[in-house]
Formats: C-alpha cells, sequence, structure tokens
C-alpha cells in the first residue's frame, strides 16, 4: 500500500529541476546590486576628490607666490600689493596671537564655570544655564561680529584709552585707542568658543565617577581637594580635548574676526593696534586682488589650510589616546 | 537544623574571632538613630555599640539599611541632597552631627573602603600619598615611608615594591582593593568602615583581605558591612543582623551564629530567607 | 607588619593646616562663581541684543521690502531671506544625496582601506576655513567659465560641499547603529541586499538620518565667508540661481560695516531671523531622534 502512493506522489525530483538555484548568464538583481555599490563608493570617492582637488588647487594658484618667494614668505613682513611684495608673517602672527589670547581668556574662565556648573551651582540653575549655552550655538560668526561692531568696540574704546593713558609705557598698551584691535580680535574669539569650551568640560567633569569623588570625601578631603585631586585628573584628557577643539575653531573663524580686528597691515605687538590673520586678510583683499596678489593669497589661504590640518590631527591623537587609555584602565 | 550546625567553627570552639575584651572602650555609638531618604525612612530607631579594636560585621538581606547605616558613621549620607536624619552618632563619646563638627577631619578620623575598588587615575605611589599630602606631609622620605609602610600593613608591599610609579589601574581587582585600604589606612584613621570590600573580587583575594582585617584589628576599629554570612562569622567579634531598616539583634558573634536571640536572625542565618 | 618610623610622622593636622584647606576651598569656589559671572555676563549680553534690538526692527517692512539706500527706512530684508533661502536650497540638493549614498557606503562597504580614507577625507574637509572652501569654489567653478560671474549656483555648491563630509559622517553612524539582526532578518527572507538596505536599514535609521541633515543644514545656514566670492551677494530680489544672490549673513555684514544706524538696526533684525531659524533647525533636528532607536537623545 505504502509502495503504490509512492509511485502516485507527485515527481518533485522533476519539478526543483525546473527551478535551479544557480543563477546563470545575466541577471538583472545582480546589475542592480552592483549600480547600488558602485554608485555609492563614487559619492564616497567624491569626497576624496574634492579634499585632493582643494589641496591641489590651493597648490597651484600659490606657485607662483611660492616660487618667488619660498618659505621666507612666512616670516617676512612686507605685504605691499603696489610693489608685488609680500610676506604673510603679519597674518601668521595675527592667527596665532588672537587665538592664543581668546584661550588665555576663555580655557580658565571656561573650566571655572564648568566646575561652578557641575560642582556647585543649585538646581534650578541648571536648566536656564544649558539653555542659554544651546542658544548660544546657534549663533553664527557674523551675528558675534555684528555686535561686536555695534557693541563691543564702542565699549572697549573708553578701556583701551585708559590703557593707553596710564601704560603706553608697556609695549603692549602703545597706540592710538581705536577699538578695533587686536584686543577686540582675541576678545570676540574668547567669547566665541567660550560656551563651547564651557560646555565640554563640564560633560566631562560630570561624567567622573561618583565613586571617585566619594573615595576623595572618605580620605578627609574638603570639596575643592576633591576636584583639584581625581575629578580634574580623569577629566583632564577630555578638558584638552576641548581645549583643541576649540583652538581648532578659532584658528578658522573668519566674519566676527574680520569685523573688529581692524586690517592692520603689520605684526604689531600692541594690542592696541589693528591687525589682520590669514583669514581676514582673505576676506579683505581676495575680492579686489589681482596677479600676483591673487598668488599671495592663494599662499596665504594654503599655510591656513595647513595649521588647521595640523591642529585637527592634534585633537584627533588626543581623543584616541584618551579612549585608549580609558580602555586600558577599564 | 539550628544556628549552630551552619557555623561549625563555633562549636568546635576554633576562634578565629575573640570576642574584644572587656577592658576596651566604646568607640562608636549610634542612639535613636533614624534616617529618611525624602518620605521613605531607611534606619529606624538603630541603638549599636562599637568597641574599640574589635571587628563587627553588619549582616542582612539586601537593601536593608547596613550600608546606609555605615555610611551614616563619617557622615557620606551628607553627600546625598534628600537625606534625613535625627538621633545621633557619637564618636568616643562627641556627637559626630553636632554643628560645628568638622566633617573634613571626622573622614580623616574614620575612613571608608568601598564596594567596587575605586583607585585614583594616578600611580600606586600617589594614590597612598594623597591623603598624608592633602595633611600637610610633604617631605618625599615622610611620604615615602608613610607608602611603605601602609603597603606593608595591607600585605601589599611585596607585589608592588618593584614599581610605585605604576598606574593604580593596572593592578588586579584584589590589588586595587588592597591599594584602597591602604590608601584608607595612609591616614591613620582610627575607625576603618568597609562596605562589601569583597564582593566585587575572587575568592583567594577575599581570602587574604580577610587575613588583613584580622591583623588590622590590633590597631584600628573594623566595621565591614558584608552580605556573605560565613565571612562575618569568620572574621568578627561582633555582629549586628538588619531587617527592613531595623537593627534586630547585636551581639557578640559567638553567640549570633550558634545561638541568636531573635527569631528573625535564626531564620536569616539558617536561610530560611535572604 | 611595619614598626617604627610611623612615629615620627604626625597625621594629626594643625589648626592652621586645617584652616588654610578651608580657606583655599572658599577661595577656590568663590574663583569659580567669579568665572561663571564673568562668562554669563557678554553671553546675556549678546542674546540680549540679538533678541531686543532684533525684535524692534521686525515689522512690516523688514519681511516686505528689499534693500533700500542706507538713509530709507522704510527698506527691509526680504532680498536676503529669499536669498538665503535659495542658496540654502541649492546647497541642500547638492550635498543631501552625496551625503546620505557616501554615507550608506561608509557603513555598508566601507570596511576597507578605502573607507578608511574616505573617512580621514570627510574629517580633514570638516576641518577646513569656511573661507578656503569659498575661494576654492571660486577657482574651479567661477573662473573657468566662458563668462566668469557670481551665482547663487556656486554659492549653493560651496556650502553643499561644506554639508557633503558632516552628513556623510552622521549618516554613516546612524546606520551603524542599526543592529545586525534586522538586516539579517531582511537577508534570511531572501531580500537582496541593496534593497534591504535601503527598505529596512534606511527606514530604521531615518529619524537619525535626517537629524544629521537638519543639523547640517542649521549649521550652513550662517555661514558667510564661503558666499563672500561666490554668491556674493545683491541689493535686490533675485531668483534667477545664475546671478548674484543676496543672502542673510551677507547683508548682516554689509550693513554692520556701514554707517547707517538704519542698516544697523536691519542688521539686528536679520541677526534675530537667522538665529530663530537656526535654533528652530536645531530644535527640530533633536525631535527627530528622541524617537528613533529606543534612544533618548
Amino acid at each position: 500500500m505504502v509502495a503504490e502512493s509512492f509511485e502516485n506522489a507527485p515527481p518533485r525530483a522533476a519539478a526543483s529541476a525546473k527551478e535551479p538555484i544557480r543563477r546563470e548568464g545575466f541577471s538583472l538583481s545582480h546589475l542592480v546590486e552592483s549600480g547600488f555599490y558602485w554608485g555609492t563608493a563614487f559619492f564616497a570617492g567624491l569626497v576624496l576628490l574634492i579634499t585632493v582637488l582643494i589641496a591641489f588647487q590651493l597648490w597651484r594658484t600659490s606657485l607662483p607666490a611660492i616660487h618667488a618667494f619660498g618659505w621666507k614668505f612666512l616670516t617676512t613682513s612686507t605685504w605691499d600689493p603696489v610693489a608685488d611684495v609680500y610676506g604673510a608673517w603679519p597674518f601668521i602672527y595675527g592667527t596665532l596671537m588672537s587665538s592664543f589670547l581668546a584661550l588665555l581668556l576663555a580655557v580658565p574662565i571656561g573650566v571655572g564655570t564648568a566646575v561652578f556648573l557641575a560642582e556647585l551651582s543649585p538646581k534650578w540653575m541648571r536648566t536656564p544655564l544649558s539653555f542659554m549655552v544651546e542658544l548660544l550655538a546657534a549663533v553664527p560668526s557674523v551675528v558675534y561680529g555684528l555686535w561686536g561692531v555695534l557693541v563691543m568696540v564702542p565699549a572697549l574704546r573708553p578701556f583701551q584709552s585708559w590703557l593707553s593713558e596710564h601704560f603706553s609705557s608697556i609695549p603692549l598698551f602703545v597706540g592710538a585707542p581705536m577699538g578695533y584691535s587686536m584686543m577686540a580680535g582675541g576678545l570676540i574669539l574668547a567669547i566665541m568658543i567660550l560656551p563651547f569650551i564651557t560646555a565640554i568640560s563640564r560633560e566631562v567633569i560630570k561624567a567622573v565617577p561618583p565613586t571617585q569623588r566619594e573615595a576623595a570625601f572618605g580620605l578627609g578631603a574638603t570639596h575643592w581637594e576633591a576636584i583639584k585631586g581625581p575629578i580634574l585628573k580623569s577629566a583632564r584628557s577630555g578638558i584638552i580635548g576641548a581645549i583643541i577643539l576649540g583652538l581648532a575653531r578659532a584658528l578658522g573663524e573668519t566674519m566676527a574676526i574680520t569685523m573688529v580686528i581692524g586690517n592692520g597691515n603689520g605684526a604689531n605687538i600692541s594690542l592696541l593696534a589693528p591687525a589682520n590673520t590669514l583669514s581676514s586678510a582673505l576676506a579683505n583683499q581676495f575680492a579686489e586682488a589681482s596677479g600676483q596678489q591673487v598668488s599671495a593669497l592663494m599662499y596665504l589661504a594654503l599655510v591656513l589650510f595647513g595649521i588647521t590640518i595640523v591642529v585637527n590631527a592634534m585633537a584627533r591623537f588626543l581623543i584616541w589616546r584618551m579612549a585608549r587609555d580609558l580602555g586600558r584602565a577599564a | 537544623m539550628t544556628a549552630s550546625s551552619h557555623f561549625p567553627s563555633y562549636s568546635e570552639g576554633k576562634t578565629n574571632s575573640v570576642a574584644a575584651s572587656p577592658l576596651s572602650s566604646l568607640k562608636i555609638e549610634a542612639r535613636e538613630l533614624s534616617l529618611f531618604y525624602g518620605k521613605k525612612q531607611a534606619l529606624k530607631d538603630i541603638n549599636a555599640q562599637i568597641m574599640e579594636n574589635s571587628i563587627t560585621a553588619l549582616i542582612g538581606p539586601s537593601g536593608c539599611g547596613k550600608s546606609t547605616f555605615l555610611r551614616c558613621l563619617n557622615r557620606m549620607n551628607d553627600l546625598i541632597e534628600s537625606v534625613k536624619i535625627s538621633g545621633t552618632v557619637l564618636l568616643e563619646g562627641q556627637d559626630i552631627y553636632a554643628k560645628n563638627v568638622d566633617v573634613v577631619r571626622l573622614r580623616q578620623r574614620v575612613g571608608m573602603v568601598f564596594q567596587k575598588p575605586n583607585p585614583f587615575p594616578m600611580s600606586i605611589f600617589d594614590n597612598i600619598a594623597y591623603g598624608p599630602r592633602l595633611l600637610g606631609v610633604k617631605n618625599k622620605t615622610d611620604l615615602s615611608n608613610l607608602v611603605e609602610n601602609t603597603l606593608q600593613d595591607s600585605a601589599l608591599w611585596g607585589e608592588v615594591k618593584d614599581d610605585l610609579k605604576k598606574s593604580a589601574l593596572s593592578l588586579s581587582g584584589g590589588q586595587q582593593q588592597r591599594l584602597c585600604i591602604a590608601r584608607a589606612l595612609a591616614v591613620k584613621p582610627d575607625v576603618v568602615l568597609m562596605d562589601e570590600p569583597c564582593s566585587a573580587l575572587d575568592p583567594i583575594s577575599t581570602l587574604k583581605i580577610e587575613e588583613l582585617m584580622r591583623e588590622l584589628r590590633d590597631k584600628y576599629t573594623i566595621v565591614i558591612v558584608t552580605h556573605n554570612m560565613q565571612q562575618a562569622a569568620r572574621v568578627s567579634d561582633t555582629t549586628g543582623f538588619f531587617l527592613l531598616g531595623e537593627l534586630i539583634e547585636i551581639d557578640a558573634s559567638s553567640k549570633i551564629f550558634t545561638d541568636p536571640s531573635d527569631k528573625k536572625t535564626e531564620d536569616y542565618i539558617t536561610g530560611r530567607f535572604g | 607588619m611595619s614598626n617604627q618610623s610611623q612615629k615620627s610622622i604626625t597625621l594629626t593636622p594643625s589648626p592652621s593646616l586645617m584652616m588654610r584647606r578651608k580657606l583655599a576651598n572658599t577661595l577656590m569656589f568663590g574663583g569659580a562663581s567669579l568665572a561663571t559671572f564673568i562668562a554669563v555676563v557678554p553671553l546675556l549680553l549678546v542674546l540680549y541684543y540679538i533678541t531686543v534690538r532684533g525684535f524692534s526692527a521686525l515689522n512690516a517692512n523688514f519681511f516686505l521690502h528689499a534693500q533700500k539706500p542706507p538713509d530709507d527706512v522704510t527698506g527691509g530684508m526680504k532680498h536676503a531671506i529669499l536669498g538665503t533661502l535659495m542658496i540654502i536650497g541649492i546647497a541642500s540638493c547638492l550635498g543631501l544625496p552625496c551625503g546620505v549614498l557616501g554615507g550608506i557606503y561608509l557603513s555598508e562597504f566601507g570596511k576597507n582601506r578605502f573607507g578608511a580614507a574616505v573617512r580621514f577625507a570627510a574629517d580633514v574637509l570638516n576641518g577646513i576655513p569656511s573661507i578656503v572652501i569659498g575661494i576654492f569654489i571660486y577657482a574651479v567653478a567661477i573662473l573657468p567659465l566662458k563668462n566668469p560671474h557670481f551665482s547663487a549656483w556656486a554659492g549653493g555648491l560651496a556650502l553643499g560641499v561644506m554639508m557633503f563630509p558632516t552628513i556623510m559622517r552622521t549618516t554613516e553612524e546612524i546606520l551603524k547603529l542599526v543592529p545586525i539582526s534586522l538586516r539579517e532578518g531582511a537577508l534570511a527572507l531572501g531580500d537582496t541586499h541593496w534593497h534591504s538596505i535601503l527598505k529596512v536599514v534606511l527606514s530604521t535609521a531615518r529619524g537619525g538620518v535626517i537629524t544629521g541633515i537638519l543639523l547640517a543644514i542649521a549649521r550652513i545656514s550662517g555661514e558667510t565667508a564661503p558666499l563672500l566670492f561666490t554668491a556674493l551677494g545683491n541689493s535686490g530680489v533675485n531668483l534667477n540661481p545664475n546671478r548674484p544672490t543676496a543672502s542673510l549673513p551677507k547683508a548682516i555684514y554689509d550693513f554692520a560695516t556701514n554707517p547707517s544706524d538704519y542698516w544697523h538696526l536691519l542688521a539686528w533684525g536679520g541677526s534675530l531671523v537667522l538665529v530663530a531659524m537656526i535654533l528652530v533647525l536645531s530644535i527640530a533636528a533633536r525631535y527627530f531622534t528622541a524617537n528613533r532607536l529606543g534612544e533618548s537623545n
């Protein structure tokens, strides 16, 4: 009986022979899959292409200036479009000095504020302050510049006059107090990177496990001693990372600083003197430049490009180091 | 199934733990101590006496208040915002919750070791030197001596003496905990509180630390929270049993583990719950 | 156990030491409070001026009129608002697809050396100062033209180039969060790889991807430097992308650096509109992540 039913059973083997699993030859789906892969790969590669193109373009257009001035471009101070003599030092100095001033102000104040927010501030203060930091992050550079021009610089002038009256013996405070100056530039940069440094430092401090705090208190430390020791130690790399990222932002900053730094053309030690940074020089001069000046400006852009790459690489390295140390300790 | 059959070391008369001699004085006393987390009452009218140079173990099921009580003894609960305390704790007769008590100084005298080892992200040397440095010890030789002595006291010296500059985080769990004990000892406290110090450690490290506790007893007063009853039986002179925020019974360990007065204690010890 | 030499070190701190420690504690916290105060003052001032002055500038004229001569108090910023919308539109059309598709490649296929190189390039591109990008676009998209001229196309291109690496990286990160089990589930049902990515992975991660896009748009809408040499600017309403076009940031810049008080007022109004726009985009972006992938922010 069983054998009969088997003979009458539908020929399954034959059915499967009609639907091979292996695909032979051309298949639309395969093509689409391939197209998808190469399509997305193309766009990914586009980023690579653009970046390389930018570097190449900067290089190519600055070649005439590189040939004319070589490395001395970085150290000489004469910038004369009429005579076609160019030296980038005043702008390199401006970029470095303004960023340095910004960090000098923003770091202690930012970290101090972060400590206050993370450890000391009463609960009711926390939400409004976070909201404020949020708002400030939304303010673009040109708006800071507007504020700088209309509010900060006029407020700075009386202070600068006072400095110039009483302290003109110190080379830092020599010159006419115009308001538009290196001091204004450093100040506006500091104000711009302050919320950023504060927010990140605060996050990092809050991330220190409460057990560290408890251990310090358990040993009889005062609140400040607990912060100074284990808490800041644990938070240190994060804070340094925030500082470097703040620096990277300050270096590339253009609009706000162009509007308040005064478009000076020398590398002047005095904080009261007008100055220029690499980016503000580009912003101020590129539109009307022609001939050799264009090439010199491109050389400036190349230098700026180089500086930002180095700083970003440093930040990246630090973040990598921090992650590695945390991983090892765990 | 009596309590004593669970703890044969007592019925055999083997004494790992000698009851504190009648000549030792009262070190810490809690009187009518109650604690509230907001509306919730975590400790109910605790009365306890802890004698000098003894090891007191606090046992009980999870969440019954033993750690909370321990943290009252060095005012670590002050760090939690919603905490309210009534009653008092006396250290050598002085109320530690009085108005002008120097909490910083209190915590130097009553040290603490936590459940999970929490070494600072510094070298072994700096971890131990942290407390003494706070207290003004600056001289390099003094510090080195202090570090070496405390490491020897905590039975860690042999394992780390070759490289004290190594990061404390590179030590094993058991070593880290012994480091934390050394760190606590470095400020020369009178009392050492230990909150489940071995619960995150392997059995061998646990035994080492128990041995350490016995050696420390001569110089310090030790209060340890543990939910390992065998451990409590092994090391302590006095044991207190906590249940639901109340201290049900506190007495010589030999008595608690062989013939407890309260039925709830007996139930817990014989494993009927918890 | 140790014995001697412990006696010689006293660990009972002198009262003066304790006082000094307490004093240091109070001083340092006083310092932190002072720092906070110093930080809050200028930041509050910035926000104050933007909101108060900005609001006072917003009236019908502001939105309905284009730029007029500095002494004409009926002038507005219509040209700049429309220009910004057009340029951002162009930038998004360019940057969005490139970024998302590139991000898909990186997360689904990019675990090779090519992928590593692409990631590195994206990070470099993200870090390049925006003015350099503007100059670059000028050099490759305007100069080589038969008839070199500034245009909204060029401006949108510059901003699109800035959006590209940002969107690519955020898309990649979000896609990587989609659990393997989902992908395998689709494939096990006999789906093709590409289809499963589009239908399953992408739609699961959709919220996060949108967040990344909105944040990128928020970031570039405030940018001025890249537009200086590409879209340039315009004093009138221009909807032809092939001609120089005004934008809010550029108009703010021009008005701020001009002596006219009325133009200063307009600049504040423009700033308020710009900041409000960026804020709305950022908040909207947050909304999209709040409910996705079970994460809260």
